[in-house]
């Protein structure tokens, strides 16, 4: 055997070449200095971060509490980590296309091949490693609080879903440093994105990282529909679940039935790229068309399972801050089902232009026009919510009222898409560029930002700083309009999206303020750095030793903050919609039980983390070919499910109900010594997490 | 800290800032279908409008509301209103689900109608039939052959303003979406298909075209000028193409398959005469449309080096 074929062997079509990080030193250029330049940002946040674990001796804490636990709400945190890390990844990414565009009329400074990847990596990125891990992370912490249980079904399975996810996720930041990305966009069409066209890395670190985080969210969906279905605190039907929780089971509902699709599809390619199948080629029958229809299959209820939960933050945030119950809860439920269900019988307008009959394309464009329905109904119902209501300004209420107003912009632009004429028009263009970041950034990111404010005190213990929240909400809301507004302009004036170039000098101004617009989102997310820094270093002012800083109205604020790993010290009984604020108005928020029992808790388990580590070897040998590492990976992913599968929990903890009493009844002691804050006080010292009665008499 | 004092004028100024924006900035560039020259974009910038107003009737009361509900409706303002326990009005409730029912209703007929006016396949009536023009997308430009004339160029689609202009298109690499947005919208083109499009031209000029589908480096070089004439200045420009033309043969379409935009296909094929960044022929090889549809769908595997657009093909191969 020679040594190449060894090596071929070992490192399959792994070679030199491949190092980005080298790049900058044998081929400087502008644009490689970028490529090695963010190669070389992940090299060393990746040792800055071991040499921190290193340093403060945290790595056994870190593998004892974070890495081994099957606590709902600690994997719920580790999966907003990982979203708050793309999402840094993906907003820089999107600034630095705003740079290049601004400078377009000239070539801009970036390789094609580069922008390229950059387009696919920030599509790929936002929504299936930054909005579905910070949705998931937050139905995690705040489901199974507020519907009264001690934590998901399937706790074990949880972490196994977090495994999967955040493997994809380390395939895609490991693009940057080994080899490239596909340059086939978020959706990755073929046949470009097939073997014959891109025979490189490119496509693979794509589908492997989508399949992977594909099955993550699967199993998400499975755990979450049971738990809701299963683990609901005695007395409380579906019509008394908190509206969060229904948008939580309506989007684990939709995953289910979701996500398969674009595994299908992408396993398709995977045949096609790996094996010569041709499903989607030029040759032999293959129809790319097909890869469209299964994909959009996934991809148009996947922006639902986006949206669906932060409407149910958005939901909380106008009833708590209004100081009032939720309007229209029956209609806001109906509207939440009927969008998930209508949400299936509209791909087909992502190609009204594939030249399909008028009839098809009018149909499709009817029942697009259908989902705006329930959709007004929500906003008109969180205007009734404020309606006679005592509207506190916080973090929260202001990403709620800029949501409002720009989101039925964004429904306005969908109405004209949705017409396929026009949309003949506007397909492909930077107009529904727009539209679309017009529904994500206020529709979801705000949604998810206004929901991290709200249910931080709940597990960490205190507040997130209000100042530096403001000012990272006014940064996000008016860079969001500088930077999108003006493409609807040239995208109405033709300018075709994932182009690096243009010829049109009347294009230029428009992405010069798209780039001022830019530079405001940078600082937006720079604040949200900031003030969580400032947060943590000011925590003693902003304690919340109540554990209800914001006058709460449902059952994860009658929790201590942080939330003991058995969350309630006894599952409560629900007899209202609004459990907590029925309690509180009638004097019995907080009270003691006659007795307490002992509680069973899941023990710590590896297979998460083994899911993590094999899953990323898994999808880097099928990558690179190394296919010793993929057969590897594989088996020890399979013993180890299949090994958990046969012996079970072997760890399962019982907490004693005397420990649970002491705990319990020291932190209502506590409590009872707390001065009541009033809501004039809500965002300053004075707030200890007790709210006083805001309106006891004014009950009717 | 309540919000600063809502300027409802302000908030509704937002929509019609963007309105105004639109406009001026298609009207001023004179591009876009905002700036329409052919019937069938005036139609889609027509509907685009009229969505638009339909749509303010559910859009305004947002936009005005909000910020007024925000205001009155603020911590600390004595004055106002608290009813904490109200939570449905069965009036309100149909008024908020059939407000929007209703437009759908309406904005539905004028889709349905809409949609089957401007079906991309049917062709626009006129005293003379329309002129008939095969597409060809390759990599980064457009092919465009004309079976009646047997001419073909690169970077110029030529045709006379009194005839409509029928299009027939597929491509010979990946999948490609086909523009000229003051005339017409788009459509798709893909290997082994073939899909239509229909258009004309209000009056002379220049309009800028191009492919929306992203397809590799090259993908913002694949522009051309669709050039509507006066029917004699057509004739003399197609004497020209056929005097000038390079011949296209299998050999020569082999070559030009490859990945290559205008300007480069302008540097390796043209001549002298021939405009900036466009390249014509003549002495078409005959069945050169069909022959590309058929090549994909003979249900026989097709090599790499076949497939035009990709990294590994070879014009010798394909030309076999």
């Amino acid at each position: 055997m020679t040594s190449q074929e060894l090596w071929s062997l070992a490192l399959g079509r792994l070679d030199v070449d491949a190092l980005d990080f080298l790049k900058a030193f044998y081929a400087p250029s502008e644009n490689d200095d970028i490529l090695s330049g963010a190669a070389w940002v992940v090299i060393l946040g990746a040792v800055t971060v071991v040499a921190l674990l290193t340093i403060f001796r945290a790595w056994r804490p870190l593998f004892r509490d974070w890495l081994t636990s099957v606590d709902h709400k600690k994997i719920g945190v580790m999966y907003i980590v990982l979203a708050m890390v793309m999402l840094v990844r993906g907003v820089l990414e999107g600034v630095v296309m705003r740079a290049q565009q601004a400078d377009g009329l000239t070539g801009g400074f970036l390789s094609a091949n580069h922008f390229g990847q950059l387009f696919s990596t920030h599509g790929t990125i936002m929504v299936l490693f930054m909005a579905m891990p910070f949705l998931t992370g937050l139905i995690n912490i705040v489901v199974p609080l507020q519907i009264g249980a001690r934590d998901v079904s399937f706790p074990m399975l949880n972490s196994v879903s977090l495994g999967f996810t955040t493997a994809g996720a380390a395939l895609i930041m490991i693009s940057l440093v080994i080899g490239e990305f596909s340059t086939g966009g978020w959706t990755a069409y073929p046949p470009y994105t097939g073997r014959v066209f891109q025979p490189g890395v490119g496509p693979d670190y794509w589908l492997w990282a989508v399949i992977l985080s594909g099955v993550g969210s699967t199993l998400t969906g499975i755990n979450f529909v049971v738990t809701i279905y299963k683990e609901r605190a005695p007395g409380m039907g579906f019509m008394q679940m908190p509206m969060f929780t229904w948008t939580a089971l309506c989007t684990a509902i939709m995953m289910i039935f979701a996500m398969p699709a674009v595994t299908v599809s992408s396993a398709m390619l995977v045949l096609d790229r790996y094996l010569g199948f041709h499903f989607f080629t030029n040759d032999l029958g293959g129809n790319m068309m097909n890869y469209a229809n299964i994909f959009w299959l996934f991809g148009h209820p996947e922006v639902y399972i986006l949206v669906l939960p932060a409407f149910g933050v958005y939901s909380e945030v106008a009833s708590t801050f209004s100081g009032k119950r939720l309007y229209g809860y029956g209609s806001l439920v109906a509207a939440t089902m009927v969008i998930a269900l209508l949400s299936f019988t509209v791909w087909l307008h992502h190609f009204f232009t594939m030249g399909q009959s008028a009839d098809v394309n009018a149909a499709f464009g009817i029942a697009t026009m259908l989902i705006g329905v329930p959709t007004g109904v929500k906003i008109y119902d969180w205007m009734a919510t404020l309606f006679r209501g005592r509207i506190r300004f916080t973090v929260p209420v202001i990403y709620l009222l800029a949501f409002m107003m720009l989101f039925v912009l964004g429904g306005l632009t969908g109405i004209l898409l949705a017409n396929p004429a026009v949309d003949f028009q506007v397909h492909n263009t930077l107009f529904l560029v727009a539209h679309f970041h017009n529904m994500l950034i206020p529709g979801v990111l705000f949604g998810l930002f206004a929901g991290y404010t709200y249910w931080f005190p709940k597990i960490f213990g205190f507040r997130l700083n209000e100042v530096w929240g403001r000012i990272a909400a006014f940064n996000w809301i008016a860079g969001f309009m500088l930077a999108f507004f003006p493409l609807y302009v040239v995208g109405a004036m033709g300018m075709t999206r994932r182009t690096m170039a243009y010829a049109e000098p009347a294009f230029q101004i428009w992405f010069h303020i798209a780039g001022v617009g830019a530079a405001l989102l940078t600082a937006g997310l720079a604040s949200l750095c900031v003030q969580l820094w400032v947060s943590i270093r000011n925590r003693e002012q902003t304690r919340d030793i109540g554990g209800d800083p914001w006058d709460g109205r449902t059952l994860e604020w009658a929790t201590p903050s942080p939330v003991p790993e058995y969350n309630f010290a006894v599952i409560p009984r629900v007899h209202s919609r609004e459990a907590f604020a029925s309690a509180k108005a009638a004097g019995a928020g907080y009270p003691e039980p006659a007795s307490y029992a002992d509680i069973d808790l899941p023990g710590p388990t590896w297979t998460g983390l083994v899911m993590a580590i094999f899953g990323t070897t898994l999808g880097f040998g099928l990558i690179w070919y190394m296919w010793w590492l993929a057969a590897l990976s594989f088996a020890v992913i399979a013993v180890t499910l299949i090994g958990r599968a046969i012996r079970g929990d072997r760890h399962p903890r019982v907490i004693p109900a005397a420990e649970v009493a002491a705990e319990h009844r020291a932190w209502l002691a506590r409590i009872r010594a707390l001065p009541a804050a009033p809501r004039t006080q809500e965002r300053s010292p004075a707030n200890r997490g007790m709210a006083a009665p805001e309106y006891r008499d004014l009950r009717p | 800290m309540p919000p600063p004092r809502p300027q409802p004028a302000m908030t509704a100024a937002i929509p019609l800032a963007m309105a105004i924006a639109l406009m001026a900035g298609s009207a001023q560039a004179g591009i876009g279908f905002l700036s329409p020259e052919g019937p069938v974009a005036a139609l889609q910038r027509e509907q685009f409008w009229r969505i638009i107003v339909i749509t303010m009737i559910v859009v305004v009361p947002v936009l005005l509301g909000v910020p007024l509900l925000a205001w009155r409706y603020r911590h600390g303002n004595a004055r106002a209103r608290y009813a904490p326990h109200w939570d449905l009005s069965r009036p309100l409730e149909w008024v908020m689900w059939l407000v929007p029912a209703g437009i759908v209703v309406v904005l539905g007929t004028f889709l349905w109608q809409d949609t089957h006016k401007l079906d991309p396949y049917r062709p626009i009536a006129g005293p003379t039939p329309p002129l008939q023009v095969q597409v060809v997308g390759l990599d980064w430009k457009w092919l465009f052959l004309y079976p009646e004339q047997g001419i073909a160029t690169v970077g110029e689609l030529a045709f006379p303003q009194d005839r409509a202009v029928s299009l027939e298109l597929t491509t010979d690499t990946v999948m490609q979406s086909f523009m000229i947005p003051q005339l017409v919208g788009q459509i798709y083109a893909m290997p082994g298909m073939r899909t239509k499009l229909n258009f004309a031209a209000d009056q002379t000029g220049d309009f800028a075209g191009f492919n929306t589908q992203y397809n590799g480096k090259g993908f913002h070089e694949q522009r051309f000028a669709a050039r509507a004439m006066e029917p004699a200045a057509f004739d003399a420009w197609v004497a020209e193409v056929k005097d000038q033309g390079v011949p296209l043969d299998a050999a020569t379409y082999a070559r030009l398959a490859g990945q290559s935009t205008p300007a480069e296909v302008r540097k390796g094929f043209g001549t002298a005469g021939m405009p900036e960044d466009v390249t014509y022929f003549s002495g078409i090889a005959p069945g050169l449309f069909d022959g590309v549809l058929g090549r994909y769908m003979s249900g026989r595997a097709l090599a790499d080096a076949a497939q035009p657009g990709a990294p590994d093909y070879h014009p010798q191969t394909s030309g076999e």
